[in-house]
């Protein structure tokens, strides 16, 4: 091995299926990682970096072998070597982030005792120094009164506390070398920059090198200097992260930027005209009851909210997770019962009770998160969107065809799709199989929850593009729930941001994006990086400076 | 071939010959299975009856042919009887919920609450024995597995999305319980009813042996193993031949069932 001076060095390493031996989950992947440099590592579901970054520490899963190329860390070959150095290897001179701060914390320990395991297992420290190291990491990642949690589980802890965690037991030896695996695409928003920033904070206090696997090419380019894209299983470009942003290379790369949401035009829409749908003083309280006879507990999750949709209007409703903005749409969709306040329908008021109801129900759809579920897995498409037309039965069979044909067209599939089974179908194909189905009845309203959230960063930028649309082809009305505000700025007409169940801001969105009136909207519009366009290049830039999230979050 | 195979094709085969022998049984049968022969009475296989004669001269093949004629049909029948209402109930209760459902749980588990042969056994003593108020009273004994396991499948598929996607497209109830719900919870109910078939035929046997099954002379595996116990020493194979056939159904019924819950369970696959 050659004497230089790099920590890493992954050389044409090749990863493959132990039974298929021509399957190539990583093809010819090389680079290198200098001691305290941070590399970004990014690419799309299945483009296999994870299984790359996790093969540096061993870690893959038994099923994935290395077919080829050899990984070298400060110069020993590491296939080379034994299970037992392998094992002082990891923790102490690699460390790993994982996603799930739930799962990678075992949930019958104490977390004191899980900061523990890696000091007692690679140093030689007394257990009142332990405690000490401990204390210490813990109040360095930001946990409040540190020497009275120690005694805590994970679940007693926030999935952000719990990364924070995380992140210390991975620093606790000072490794040389972090992993970190999307390590904040499971927290919410407002917590992933304030995780984010320590992680990058700790690493160079510490020396240590840092590669950063992630799907959010402009989040891994905020702080890495380096950064490779990887597609298919192949690194297709490597450079500054400067010189990728400002003049990418490969076609892979620059459709990866082309879709960063970007801002769309604004549409007015001032007039007279009644809202197509209107919520007035909308109260939703989830009770539980433990039994028979048991007294029932009652939580309030949506407080006297008030909004309105008007014709051909896409108003977003954003805020981080438990802010109430899914429930406030499902109790829109009489999916779940309101216990006060009314939603009027074309200034109708709506309930079960009254002739309207049917009209309502028919034109008020929604669009679901999860295209895993959202459609019945022994249902063909086209069965899956005849069924929208359940109450169209007079129409002749021929018709129905047409529409059915026209519908499958219109999301941008193709005829033969219809006689496929949903499982059949990749995860954009089958959100837009749902996006089908919702307007293939025409409705005036039609409510996206988190519709886009959970498809990769290029397949959510097609489908968002066909939603944007069809929108306006139809005209439809439409409520956006989301948390990212990216997405949103591309599409909302006009924003309504919730918070602990109430609307904390209203606006048009131009006005609440640029200049937000509660602490609240501004924090998490800190939270997403924004690309720009200088004479010198691209730049990457927040729009707000970091606020304390813990103060504006109580 | 592994065991795994073996045992599967092994199941398939004793459950193929047993409904094999009970449709024969309906079509032929070498004697009248009913009539008496005073001369020929416990005959040893061989001379004549292939299987023996009884202690009234009855053709033991004739009658064991006979019986497996009525015990197919009665489990068929019970297990289709606890498999529909079962089902009709669990998934009601699991997608109502509230009153409906605690309603039909107690209901459910009053049922559970007694041994399915106890319970049967009260049944069978109001409703007066023959093969109808067997299948009735085993029927009742058994549907609450059935309606437990539905409502638990059912209550887990109540939250998909794609079941709120069926409310939202404005469907009757009925429609999206019969077209999603029901038939996506479809594959655990195969996998009890088979199992279930191998105990309903157990359960049966006993209630026939305890003189509660279909009235005599009616052959069932049951009474003629009960009909052979006082001439256990003198004729053996009186007690054995009705006795390997329960034996060798049900083990054809478990393996059987093992397999179909491999194919239907994809987390049991490869096990």
């Amino acid at each position: 091995m050659s004497e230089t001076s790099e920590l890493l060095r992954v050389d044409t390493l090749e990863l493959g299926i132990a039974h298929l031996p021509e399957a190539r989950i990583v093809r010819k992947a090389s680079f290198e990682i200098q001691p305290g440099e941070f590399v970004g590592l990014v690419g799309e579901s299945g483009s296999g970096k994870t299984m790359l970054g996790r093969s540096i520490i061993g870690l893959q899963p038994s099923a994935i072998v290395p077919r080829g190329g050899s990984i070298t860390f400060r110069g020993k070959d590491l296939s080379a070597m034994s299970a037992k150095d392998l094992r002082h290897l990891r923790g102490a001179e690699i460390g790993m982030v994982f996603q799930e701060p739930m799962t990678s914390l075992n949930p019958s320990m104490t977390i004191g005792q899980q900061l523990e395991e890696p000091l007692q297992v690679h140093t030689k420290l007394s257990a009142t120094e332990r405690r000490g190291e401990i204390l210490e990491i813990m109040e360095r990642v930001g946990i409040p009164s540190p020497e009275d949690r120690l005694k805590d589980y994970p679940h007693e802890f926030s999935g952000g506390m719990r990364q924070r965690i995380m992140l210390a037991s991975a620093m606790l030896l000072k490794p040389a070398l972090l992993i970190a695996d999307e390590p904040t695409t499971a927290l919410d928003a407002l917590v992933q920059r304030e995780v984010l920033e320590l992680m990058v904070e700790l690493s160079r206090e510490n020396g240590t090198a840092l590669l950063l696997i992630s799907h959010d090419l402009p989040m891994v380019a905020r702080y890495c200097e380096r950064i490779m894209v990887m597609c298919q299983g192949e690194i297709v470009e490597a450079g500054p992260a400067q010189t990728i942003l400002a003049c990418p290379q490969n076609a892979y790369t620059r459709k990866l930027l082309a879709a960063m949401p970007k801002r769309g035009p604004v549409r007015s829409f001032e007039g007279a005209e009644t809202p197509i749908v209107e919520v007035r003083d909308l109260s939703v309280d989830y009770v539980s009851r433990s039994g028979l006879l048991a007294r029932t507990s009652r939580k309030r999750a949506l407080n006297r909210v008030s909004l309105s949709v008007r014709r051909g209007e896409v108003v977003a409703l954003v805020g981080a997770s438990g802010s109430g903005k899914t429930t406030l749409g499902r109790a829109i969709a009489h999916l779940i019962p309101t216990s006060e306040g009314e939603i009027l329908f074309r200034g109708q008021p709506v309930s079960k009770r009254n002739s309207e109801w049917m009209d309502y129900r028919l034109n008020c759809q929604m669009i679901f998160q999860d295209p895993f579920s959202s459609l019945d897995p022994r249902f063909t498409i086209r069965r899956i969107l005849s069924e929208a037309l359940y109450h169209e039965k007079a129409q002749e069979v021929s018709v129905r065809e047409d529409r059915i044909r026209q519908a499958i067209l219109e999301v941008g599939l193709e005829e033969m799709h219809l006689d496929r089974l949903p499982h059949e179908m990749s995860g954009g194909q089958r959100q837009r199989v749902a996006i089908a189905r919702s307007i293939i009845s025409e409705p005036d309203f039609v409510i996206a929850d988190e519709a886009v959230s959970a498809l990769d960063v290029t397949v959510q930028a097609q489908v968002l593009e066909l939603l944007a649309d069809l929108q306006k082809k139809h005209g439809f009305s439409c409520l956006f729930i989301s948390h990212d505000l990216g997405v949103v700025e591309q599409l909302a007409d006009r924003v309504v941001v919730m918070r602990d169940g109430e609307i904390v801001e209203q606006g048009l969105r131009d006005t609440v994006f640029d200049v937000p009136k509660s602490d609240y909207t501004r924090a998490l519009l800190s939270a997403i990086p924004t690309l720009r366009r200088t004479q010198t290049g691209v730049e990457l830039s927040w729009r707000f400076d970091a606020p304390n999230v813990a103060e504006v979050t109580r | 071939m592994s065991i795994g195979k073996t045992n599967k094709y092994l199941g398939g085969l004793l459950v193929a010959f047993f409904l094999l022998a009970a449709f024969f049984g309906w079509v032929y049968t070498p004697f009248d299975p009913l009539a008496i022969n005073l001369r020929a009475k416990l005959e040893a296989p061989g001379s004549g009856h292939l299987l023996g004669t009884d202690e009234y001269g009855r053709d033991v093949i004739s009658r064991l042919l006979t019986a497996a004629r009525t015990s197919v049909s009665i489990s068929l029948l019970t297990v289709s009887f606890a498999v529909i209402f079962g089902t009709l109930l669990g998934s009601v209760s699991g997608y109502a919920r509230g009153w409906v459902d605690r309603l039909v749980m107690l209901f459910t588990d009053t049922l559970l609450a007694f041994p399915s042969i106890l319970l049967a056994l009260a049944l069978l003593s109001i409703l007066g024995a023959n093969m109808y108020g067997v299948v009735l009273a085993l029927g009742l004994a058994y549907m609450p597995t059935v309606t437990r396991v539905v409502r638990g499948a059912v209550m887990s598929l109540r939250e998909q999305q794609f079941i709120e996607a069926s409310r939202l497209m404005g469907h009757p109830v009925h429609y999206t319980l019969w077209a999603h719900v029901v038939p996506n919870c479809l594959a655990p109910v195969i996998v009890i009813a088979t199992s279930m078939f191998g105990s309903v035929l157990l359960t049966e046997s006993a209630l026939s042996f305890l003189g509660l099954g279909v009235p005599p002379p009616a052959p069932t595996w049951g009474n003629m193993l009960a009909g052979a116990r006082p001439y256990m020493a003198q004729a053996p194979w009186l007690g054995i031949f009705p006795g390997l056939c329960i034996a060798l159904t049900l083990l054809g019924i478990n393996l059987f069932g093992d397999y179909v819950r491999d194919r239907f369970d994809p987390r049991m696959r490869g096990l």
